[in-house]
């Protein structure tokens, strides 16, 4: 057994080697977030850095010209506003497509499905002509509506609550409460696991997201932070302590999310597999 | 009742998937441009198809996105072997599931910028140690035609990476443990029974993440996007970001459609195919 573990450890140190390989990109954004502009491209590459500007980068991002702190606030209203749309809408409709009879049912359930394989980038025209004429092009209220009608959180919803016994129902049906009651104060407390899983990865792609804010955004002042972040990098090209300390910033409230939820995460990617 | 809970999802789905889905294959047969209003609208028939098949920029984009394709095992080979190696053969396997997720989780914006940076063909810490190791002409990497292609493709694989990790681990905890102990007792060495228990009863995960990973590859749009504007010389354009540079910048909405019909068949095709073709290789 004692050769078993050293060999054991010796893989996990290799292992460790290339992790820290593959974390390189992410190890020398921060150094260089926290050097003067000048240092950045010493080489050999300064890990640790010798001067600290840390505060004046983060400063000069945060409070400059760059409007960084209003990108911020848009993409966390945008974020987090979508999320519990799409919790909502697809909680319910999970609960309605698993828990209640109704005629159609099936069929309607395949249209959905069958949807989920038209990639979002096809209707990305069309969509944008409806958003110009029905006024929610270039509104914040549009991208919401986008990202909270996503028929992905539908799917992974409905393994739970189809896992959910039928009594619970039953004994509250004949307690007389309704369906309404049923899911509101019975079976969302219960999948509340499976609630936290999709609703932190809708949370993460939608705070990532590039594509959509693009195409359906114009105003500066709208501007989510992936957007920012680009238009920032682009004006400011040749600071690129200052980009990197606007990288860091866009990385840590994902980063905090994903280490507070990290078991929803990952259980939520093995389960469903899914990605977007 | 059904209604009530299924209704606003129902409502979504045809709001902003089918009518739009619709509308898209109507537009791919005309000749218009949105700024010009409704009335402009030219119906051209197959036209569009036609220039799409001359269309040098396009057939281009078109090649990218199978070359591309190739990012799709080579990743899964690589989380393939890292999750047999996490699931049982190092301490702390939860840390390195985090460590091979951080590219995942962080923005497609931030870490293009980190790699315009490392590649930068003068300054750039990537030529910056390779001139140190003596090589004198470095690649221009994402600057140079013949390696910009493949540079996003390393970026992509480096991205995805955790998620075929972490779904390949799970898959391995679905495998028996017993099976690996009667192979143990039969004196299975290691590599035998990764060849006849593991790899045969991952290929369903092996499937799913193949046909997902290809579709996924076809719809890549925001690393190129922002790392290299599907430069230099078309060499990095995808169909998705030459759609949305005919619809977006030059402002040909009914051509932009066509491209996104060839998408969505070709996306239609591959799923297709996969599903036909699973019985002959997947075991369930």
């Amino acid at each position: 057994m004692g050769n078993l573990t050293l060999g054991k450890a010796i893989i996990t140190l290799i292992m460790a080697l290339l992790g820290i390989v593959f974390l390189l990109p992410f190890i020398w954004m921060l150094s260089a977030s926290l050097k003067p502009e000048a240092d950045v491209f010493k080489y050999p590459i300064e890990w640790i850095p010798q001067t600290l500007r840390a505060s004046f980068n983060y400063h000069s991002v945060w409070f400059g010209k760059a409007n960084f702190t209003l990108y911020y606030w848009n993409s966390i209203k945008v974020t987090a506003l979508t999320t519990l749309l799409s919790v909502g809408v697809s909680s319910m409709a999970a609960y309605g497509f698993t828990k209640i009879r109704f005629p159609g049912r099936n069929a309607l359930f395949v249209l959905v499905l069958a949807t989920y394989m038209i990639p979002a980038e096809a209707t990305l025209v069309p969509l944008f002509i409806i958003f110009r004429s029905t006024g929610l092009y270039d509104t914040h209220l549009g991208l919401i509506l986008l990202g909270g009608f996503s028929v992905l959180g539908t799917f992974l919803l409905r393994q739970f609550f189809a896992s959910l016994s039928n009594e619970y129902i039953e004994s509250a049906q004949i307690d007389g409460a309704g369906h309404l009651r049923i899911f509101t104060f019975i079976l969302f407390p219960l999948v509340r696991p499976a609630i936290a899983t999709y609703a932190i990865l809708r949370f993460i792609w939608t705070w990532n997201d590039f594509q959509t804010p693009l195409v359906f955004l114009n105003s500066k002042t709208l501007y989510t932070l992936q957007l920012g972040m680009n238009a920032f990098a682009d004006r400011n090209g040749a600071f690129y302590s200052l980009i990197m300390a606007a990288s860091v910033s866009a990385i840590v409230p994902l980063l905090i999310v994903f280490i507070l939820g990290q078991k929803q995460v990952i259980e939520g990617i093995s389960l469903g597999g899914v990605k977007g | 009742m059904g209604y009530l809970f299924t209704g606003p999802m129902l409502l979504g789905v045809l709001v902003f998937t089918l009518i739009p889905m619709i509308f898209s294959f109507v537009l791919s047969f005309t000749k218009w441009s949105f700024v010009t209003g409704f009335d402009k609208i030219r119906f051209n028939g197959f036209d569009n198809f036609r220039q799409l098949l001359q269309d040098e920029v396009f057939l281009k984009s078109l090649g990218n996105n199978f070359i591309m394709l190739l990012a799709v095992p080579a990743g899964m080979g690589i989380a393939l072997i890292l999750a047999v190696i996490i699931t049982s053969h190092v301490y702390a396997p939860g840390a390195f599931k985090v460590i091979y997720f951080m590219p995942q989780i962080s923005s497609v914006v931030a870490v293009a910028v980190v790699w315009q940076v490392l590649f930068h063909p003068s300054y750039g810490p990537v030529n910056g140690f390779l001139s140190a190791l003596g090589v004198d002409n470095p690649p221009k990497w994402l600057a140079d035609p013949s390696y910009a292609l493949p540079s996003v493709m390393l970026l992509m694989i480096w991205i995805d990476l955790g998620v075929s990790l972490i779904i390949y681990i799970a898959g391995i905890k679905n495998i028996p443990a017993d099976l690996y102990e009667a192979a143990t007792i039969d004196g299975a060495s290691k590599l035998a029974q990764f060849r006849s228990i593991t790899f045969p009863l991952l290929t369903p995960t092996t499937f799913f993440l193949l046909v997902t990973g290809i579709i996924g590859n076809f719809k890549s749009f925001a690393l190129v996007k922002v790392l290299t504007d599907g430069g230099p010389a078309h060499s990095t354009s995808v169909v998705v970001y030459d759609m949305y540079q005919t619809a977006f910048v030059d402002l040909q909405t009914g051509y932009a459609s066509s491209m996104v019909m060839i998408l969505f068949v070709i996306v239609l095709a591959i799923t297709g195919l996969q599903w036909l073709g699973q019985r002959y290789w997947v075991n369930y």
